[in-house]
């Protein structure tokens, strides 16, 4: 008897260890607990999917850990409803800071008891006959759905040119820097003319650095009309819902740079504000010639762009309440700039170069043939080109709402849809196949 | 509606857009085809005159003859103590922006079903001759300041004038040539 129940017990534990260390079985699996990722777990739950969240470390760590100290969300707090949890704060006209951001997606994960486990590195996800196998920090997984929801934000999109700076000029990325006195000494290049790039600016200007601000194509937007947030337009005016089939031109839509906002009320950001707070506004960084920067000489037809396409904007959003909006609010001051330079000699003026030129996902563990020749990750609506792939969280995936927090809702439902329809296709074709 | 389409089918700016579609979409399945070559040739007759030509070029993935090979004379003004027998240089840097640009418009307003009437454009390139002349180390060669006026009669508002003229400088090859540095490679024959 003794004997028997012991080596039982053994089996147990050895059965119980090798389910931790090797290969475990489920329905899906999501890839990052950010808000994509929490949100699709909780339209499974409720639809009963056996599912796990794989997260590489902390819920919501990009906010947290991977932005700069001052950020705030560019869109106000009425818009962050998501399955399940509708904001309910005390500040709906606000702007949540990452870091109270990242604690409101733990408080939703807690909400909608998301099966997440943290401190789960994805190394690779790979077929494997008619399911996939996802490889992590703490063993391997098969399942029979994967949801990529690590964002479009994972690194930092820096340009070839970088390369050609000498190395006494130092280089930090946007997804790096954290605050001012942290970076380098001297005088800063910021590169980038969207959100980040503008904010980073103003904020180093500030602290009391000397400032060049790089501007390529941008786009210009008012934080507010009419005393309501540009977001709330968008809405009500329909742009912020229309869908990628009502794009002309889908990939440059989606190559579309975030407009110059802040994430405080009634407080704009654009260019001609920055100008007069003494940052010198040049043209897009083309080339480095002689320790020399190029900076392009097109700079006033990307401001008279931006102005135009804004104008337009504000048009649609009048035409949408003529009740509400006066057309004397529709007007705003042209971008005047200085005649930009074209050439600043690199260690004389430029000491440090910060690239604020966007960001780009990580897909570099899916190990799927599911890219196009650029290392796009091809999807339609978020449906990948592998049965059972889906993405979430990315620019303008199934709307313009899919680039933003407000979206997922919408496109959450309609993936769980999808992904429903793929499990039941399967559980079919395998029980077929068994009989 | 009835009356926009009606109105769409009269527009002819002479631009075939459609085909200018169709290129564009092909092209985009075919990167190599997309890869042009320019060319030009030159001989230097006397003084500061030269006559340049223009014939062949590469693209589609083959070499392509224009209908006739088109020459220009390239000469100085009297002022410079040369013969005038053609435009300058520089000037021709102008006429190719200015072509660039219009065709720009033409093609954009028929693809936005706008009717053009006239489109004419002026446009000035402002030098200082210390650099050419090396007079001023500080003073660059080239134009320090390019000026396009464009005065455009078309059947459309300011707004979509302004519209116009924007999305050609988007899309316009001389005006990227001439707002960005290129790479130059200057060789000579053995």
């Amino acid at each position: 008897m003794e004997r028997s129940t012991s080596s039982f017990r053994r089996a147990t534990l050895r059965s119980r260890f090798q389910m931790d260390r090797k290969a475990r079985n489920i329905d899906v699996i999501i890839i990052g607990a950010g808000h994509a990722g929490l949100a699709m777990s909780a339209r499974l739950s409720s639809a009963q999917v056996e599912h796990v969240v794989l997260e590489a470390g902390d819920i919501g760590q990009r906010w947290r850990r991977e932005r700069w100290d001052s950020l705030s969300l560019l869109t106000p707090n009425w818009t962050l409803d998501l399955p399940e949890q509708s904001y309910a704060g005390q500040h709906p006209d606000g702007y949540m800071h990452k870091d109270e951001l990242a604690d409101h997606l733990e408080g939703y994960a807690k909400h909608i008891r998301a099966p997440v486990k943290r401190d789960t590195r994805v190394h690779r996800v790979g077929a494997a006959g008619e399911r996939y196998c996802v490889t992590t920090t703490q063993g391997e997984w098969f399942c029979r759905a994967v949801v990529l929801a690590t964002g479009a934000y994972a690194e930092a999109k820096v340009p070839k040119i970088a390369e050609s700076l000498p190395a006494s000029v130092s280089q930090v990325t946007a997804r790096d820097y954290r605050r001012a006195e942290d970076l380098p000494a001297g005088k800063v290049l910021v590169v980038g003319g969207s959100a980040t790039g503008l904010q980073i600016a103003q904020e180093l200007n500030a602290a009391g650095r000397e400032v060049i601000l790089a501007v390529g194509e941008h786009v210009r937007m008012p934080r507010q009309i009419a005393e309501r947030d540009v977001y709330w337009w968008l809405m009500k005016s329909g742009v912020f819902w229309e869908t990628t089939a009502q794009m002309d031109d889908l990939n440059r839509a989606r190559r579309v740079p975030s407009p110059q906002l802040v994430g405080q009320p009634g407080r704009d950001l654009n260019l001609n504000q920055l100008q007069d707070q003494g940052i010198e506004i040049v043209g897009r960084f083309a080339g480095i010639c002689n320790s020399t920067a190029q900076f392009s000489g097109n700079l006033p037809h990307l401001c008279k762009s931006a102005d135009l396409k804004m104008h337009r904007l504000l048009q649609r959003f009048a035409q949408s309440a003529p009740d509400i909006l006066d057309p004397a609010a529709l007007e705003f001051s042209p971008t005047q700039l200085a005649r930009s330079r074209l050439a600043v000699k690199l260690d004389d003026e430029i000491n440090v170069v910060l690239w604020a030129t966007g960001f780009k996902p990580d897909y570099s563990w899916l190990d799927l043939d599911v890219f196009d020749g650029k290392g796009n990750l091809q999807h339609d609506g978020g449906v990948v080109c592998a049965p059972g792939i889906y993405a979430l969280g990315l620019p303008l995936m199934r709307r313009r709402a899919s680039t933003f927090i407000a979206g997922t809702a919408g496109d959450t439902q309609a993936l769980v849809q999808h992904l429903h329809r793929h499990l039941d296709t399967k559980a079919h074709r395998i029980a077929v196949g068994g009989g | 509606m009835e009356t926009n389409t009606a109105a769409n089918e009269t527009v002819d700016n002479g631009v075939n857009v459609e085909a200018l579609l169709e290129a564009r979409e092909a092209l985009t399945e075919a990167p190599a085809a997309a890869q042009f070559t320019w060319r030009a040739t030159s001989d230097w007759v006397s003084g500061t005159h030269t006559r340049s030509s223009v014939k062949g070029f590469r693209g589609l993935g083959e070499n392509h003859t224009h209908r006739t090979e088109f020459t220009f004379d390239s000469d100085h003004p009297e002022v410079f103590a040369s013969e005038d027998i053609g435009a300058t240089p520089v000037e021709y840097v102008l006429v190719g922006l200015a072509g660039c640009l219009t065709a720009g418009i033409a093609s954009v307003a028929q693809n936005r079903s706008i009717q053009l009437h006239k489109v004419t454009a002026t446009l000035e390139g402002k030098m200082d001759l210390y650099g050419i002349l090396g007079i001023d180390s500080d003073v660059r060669n080239g134009f320090d300041d390019v000026t396009v006026r464009f005065d455009i009669d078309a059947d459309a508002s300011p707004e979509e004038i302004e519209a116009l003229v924007a999305q050609s400088q988007k899309r316009s090859a001389v005006f990227d040539i001439i707002t960005n540095p290129t790479q130059v490679t200057v060789q000579v024959g053995g």
